[in-house]
């Protein structure tokens, strides 16, 4: 997670309140900060789930992938971190969705989109990434430049423009994301084979391919955040874990498949791990956050804010 | 005769469904009971909410003149409320053999095969059950809600996909069968139910649209234009 | 229980006491742990294999045994033995609190809250590392480990002793898995995995039945990391990651879910094969995943599993 410390508080004796100010503000801006990245990530592997009742374990190494290749080709494009984002923003979504899609077609087709074989399979998948990250890349954590610099100056402190960047790509592409899935035929394909896959094959819907697709989207739409996220973050091929398992908590707590839902869960999961890591302690924050997901799993299955099955 | 079971105000619904509408329902010791009525009358969902595989919106059960309204499903099999799944629900791969065992509650071990013999399909009862013809499979069905020995036997369409054959068997089974439990039968065959059924109800849209003897529900005009008319 | 199942079970506990006259010093020391890891595998095995629940968190109850074990000799001054209980007896308690919470998700929901539980579970033995000291780990002294059992000083250090006392273990927990998967209990936990709905409605309690089936497993998971506590002095946090709670999955899978002996030979098997592979790479998750893929694909029901369908169809 990225590091979440004030870069200097401030120097004032005044009034306790006052002088919390500053640190509320900054814990709500990280926050918001956190919750655009964890509904970023998050998105692909509700799709996913949404459309294909799977869940796909190697989520966070399509993540840490994406991230790494932003490192690679900002070190291999000349002409400055600018230049390297823009291509990375197109190369990685590419690189990691040819991926998903050999994987959709060697592994998942062929166990036929078991939940709990997909799992395993997805587990297996996962440790192969890594380690083949680990031959590639090495062992050591990478530092991708931001692509331009502006700081935003506060009274008590200054805050990354690109940060700010963040959030705002974040809202556009789960815009984007939802204006397909509510507006496009192409959404109402998804949501009738989500509805149940017999109705749709009688429909004359492709099944597999549209499961395909959606496997790559989902792929191509984590791989987007990584290359967005990878400059406040650090790359490194561990780094998969921790948006795999916000991703989880995120998707469940926000009802599994609902995008709304995961947007919300996001927000309010992105507010308090930023308050509370501030003024406790980031694991806390975890500990906080995994423990409410199996909380709500268990006694609202729905997600928080989804509607029962039916 | 005793009352064996009784329901009072039973409902269900299913969002605004009403799949079952307030059905006060009684069935005597030693009835054979045939439920029938159209497609989505709510039959299935009525034994289920009997059998406690779902709860009801309201209303209560009595068993035995104790409310079993509360109690979970396995509890009212224990008491002896045995329930054949309209969809065939057996071990499919496990052994004939070992699903009668699962069934006395005796797994793994030496159970008796005569429920097996009853249906006769005391035969193949080192096959596993996956690999059984579709109506060996129903009368599969049947031989595991025999071997629970149960008080009340519901069946639901257990005829489904049997052939002539098979279908005479039943009947003379379920004959059998009627001298020491209830039997609770839901079907589409008019002629077998005219011929096994002391008392018909008759579901319609989750209410009851008549009670009677088989003469009596022949002669109703509401079922017929319900029910019979069109069958 | 027939007689061949005895003799099979027998000669492989016989093999292993034997094989420690023959082995090397490092062989024994592998297959020390092997056996202790298999205990872990075989309680795993309870769950997943017969009972059909795929937890992805058996990582917590390992650590609890682990931790408690550990804790219990450093920090509370408990002897080996009465540490040993007291693990046991949180191993059990854990697993009965988790379990009746777990089990009431279903599918892919009860994978994703028994991971959940046990990364939160993991996230804590960071968060209390001034107690659990984090990744470096709790080293138990030597001095700390020797006891006395009947009047007769141990000395846990002995590689000799302390294989035999693993092989004890292991015999115990075969033993212990052929009976309940033999009795009543082991059978409707087969008729779960085969139809959870049908079992209810033949009247078993099934929530009980899988309760039970997650607190013997827990337990023997519980039991397993004491052992591995106090048999390599040892406790430290990598043994409550993730990657804990898949490798008893990994090697169920490998050995054949549902066979009484598959989850050891799984363990041996994946060990020797990591063994094997490190000597010419050190990817040696790249071969865990693999294993796992391809078992997937085209081994579902793994050695034994296999074996006991295409030959040997009294196997337990
Ligand atoms: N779980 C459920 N959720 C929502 N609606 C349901 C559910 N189960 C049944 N229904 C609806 O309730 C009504 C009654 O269904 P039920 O299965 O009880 O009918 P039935 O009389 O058994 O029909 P059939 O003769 O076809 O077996 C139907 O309209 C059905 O669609
Ligand atoms: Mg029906």
């Amino acid at each position: 997670m990225a590091g979440r410390r004030p870069g200097h508080p401030f120097s004032s004796r005044t009034a306790s309140l006052l002088a919390f100010f500053p640190h509320l503000l900054l814990a709500i801006l990280e926050g918001t900060v956190a919750a655009a990245v964890l509904a970023l990530s998050a998105l692909g592997l509700s799709l996913v789930f949404g459309v294909m009742r799977v869940v796909n374990v190697a989520h966070g190494e399509f993540f840490m992938l994406g991230a790494m290749l932003a490192w690679w080709i900002a070190k291999m494009v000349p002409g400055g971190p600018a230049i390297g984002f823009v291509a990375a923003l197109v190369v990685a979504p590419l690189a990691v969705g040819a991926l998903a899609f050999i994987t959709e077609r060697l592994l998942l087709r062929r166990i036929n989109y078991d939940p709990e074989a997909t799992i395993v399979a997805t587990i297996g998948l996962m440790f192969v990434i890594q380690q083949l990250a680990l031959s590639m890349f090495g062992a050591d954590a990478k530092a991708v430049s931001a692509p331009f610099t502006y700081r935003i100056a506060l009274p008590w402190f200054g805050f990354s423009g690109y940060k700010l960047f963040v959030v705002v790509a974040s809202i556009l592409i789960l815009l984007g994301v939802w204006w397909v899935l509510a507006k496009t035929k192409w959404g109402l394909v998804m949501r009738v084979t989500q509805f149940d896959r017999e109705t749709a094959t009688a429909f004359g819907i492709p099944v597999t391919q549209v499961y395909s697709a959606v496997f790559v989207a989902g792929a191509a739409l984590v791989a987007v955040a990584a290359v967005l996220i990878v400059p406040i973050q650090q790359a490194h091929y561990l780094m998969g874990l921790d948006p795999l398992l916000m991703s989880f908590i995120v998707v469940i707590i926000g009802g599994l498949g609902s995008i709304k839902g995961s947007v919300i869960a996001a927000v309010i999961i992105g507010l308090s791990d930023g308050i509370i890591s501030m003024f406790f302690s980031p694991t806390l924050a975890s500990i906080i956050a995994t423990l409410a997901v199996a909380l709500v799993l268990v006694f609202r299955p729905q997600g928080l804010f989804g509607v029962p099955a039916r | 005769m005793t009352v064996l079971l009784e329901t009072r105000g039973l409902s269900k619904n299913f969002g605004g469904l009403k799949a079952v509408s307030d059905v006060n329902f009684r069935i005597e010791r030693g009835e054979v009971r045939a439920v029938i009525g159209p497609n989505g009358a709510g039959k299935t969902t009525f034994v289920s909410l009997i059998s406690g595989r779902i709860a009801p919106s309201a209303g209560t059960i009595l068993f035995e003149g104790a409310d079993v309204t509360a109690l979970p499903a396995f509890r009212r099999v224990q008491r002896g409320i045995a329930y054949t799944f309209q969809i065939t629900s057996i071990y499919a791969n496990l052994s004939v053999a070992e699903n009668v065992a699962l069934a006395a509650h005796q797994p793994g071990g030496k159970a008796s095969l005569y429920p097996l013999e009853r249906v006769g399909l005391a035969d193949r009862a080192s096959q596993i059950a996956g690999t059984l013809a579709y109506g060996h499979q129903r009368l599969l069905e049947v031989a595991m809600g025999l071997a629970l020995k149960p008080k009340l036997l519901i069946l639901d369409e257990p005829t489904q996909g049997l052939s002539d054959a098979e279908i005479d068997n039943f009947i003379t089974l379920v004959r059998e069968v009627a001298k020491n439990a209830t039997v609770l039968l839901i079907e589409h065959n008019m002629p077998l139910v005219m011929e096994l059924a002391h008392r018909i109800t008759v579901l319609d849209r989750g209410m009851i649209l008549a009670d009677g003897t088989p003469e009596d529900i022949r002669a109703n005009a509401a079922v017929q234009a319900a029910y019979l008319g069109t069958g | 229980m027939t007689a061949r199942i005895v003799m099979l079970h027998g000669a492989v506990i016989l093999a292993l006491f034997l094989l420690q006259f023959v082995a090397s010093d490092y062989a024994v020391l592998t297959i020390t742990r092997i056996m202790v890891l298999a205990i872990y595998a075989l309680g795993y095995n309870i769950l997943f294999g017969y009972a059909g629940l795929l937890s992805l968190g058996h990582a917590m109850f390992f650590a609890t045994g682990l931790y408690a074990a550990a804790l219990g000799v450093t920090r509370l001054g408990l002897a080996v033995p009465e540490a040993f209980v007291f693990a046991l007896v949180c191993g059990i308690i854990v697993s009965v609190v988790i379990g009746l919470v777990a089990l009431r998700a279903t599918g892919v929901a009860f994978m994703i809250v028994t991971l959940m539980f046990s990364q939160a579970a993991f996230l804590a033995v960071l968060y209390f590392g001034d107690i659990t000291r984090g990744d470096e780990g709790i080293v138990i002294k030597d001095d700390q480990r020797n006891f006395s059992l009947f009047g007769d000083a141990v000395n846990l250090a002995d590689p000799v002793l302390r294989y035999n006392i693993a092989l004890a273990f292991l015999a115990l927990a075969i033993v212990l898995c052929l009976v309940v998967v033999r009795s009543k209990i082991g059978h409707v936990l087969v008729a779960i995995r085969e139809n959870e709905n049908r079992t209810a409605m033949l009247g078993y309690d099934v929530k009980r039945y899988k309760l039970i089936a997650f607190v013997l497993s827990g337990s023997f998971a519980a039991f397993s990391g004491a052992a591995y506590a106090l048999l390599f002095a040892y406790a430290g946090s990598t043994l409550a990651s993730i990657q804990y709670s898949i490798n008893p999955l990994l090697w169920t899978l490998l050995g054949g879910a549902a066979t009484v002996l598959g989850p050891v030979l799984g363990t041996a098997l994946m060990f020797l094969l990591v063994d094997f592979a490190s000597g010419f790479t050190s990817a040696s998750l790249l071969f865990v995943g693999v294993v796992l893929i391809l078992l997937v694909l085209f081994f579902p029901k793994g050695i034994l599993g296999t074996i006991r369908q295409r030959w040997l169809r009294w196997l337990p």
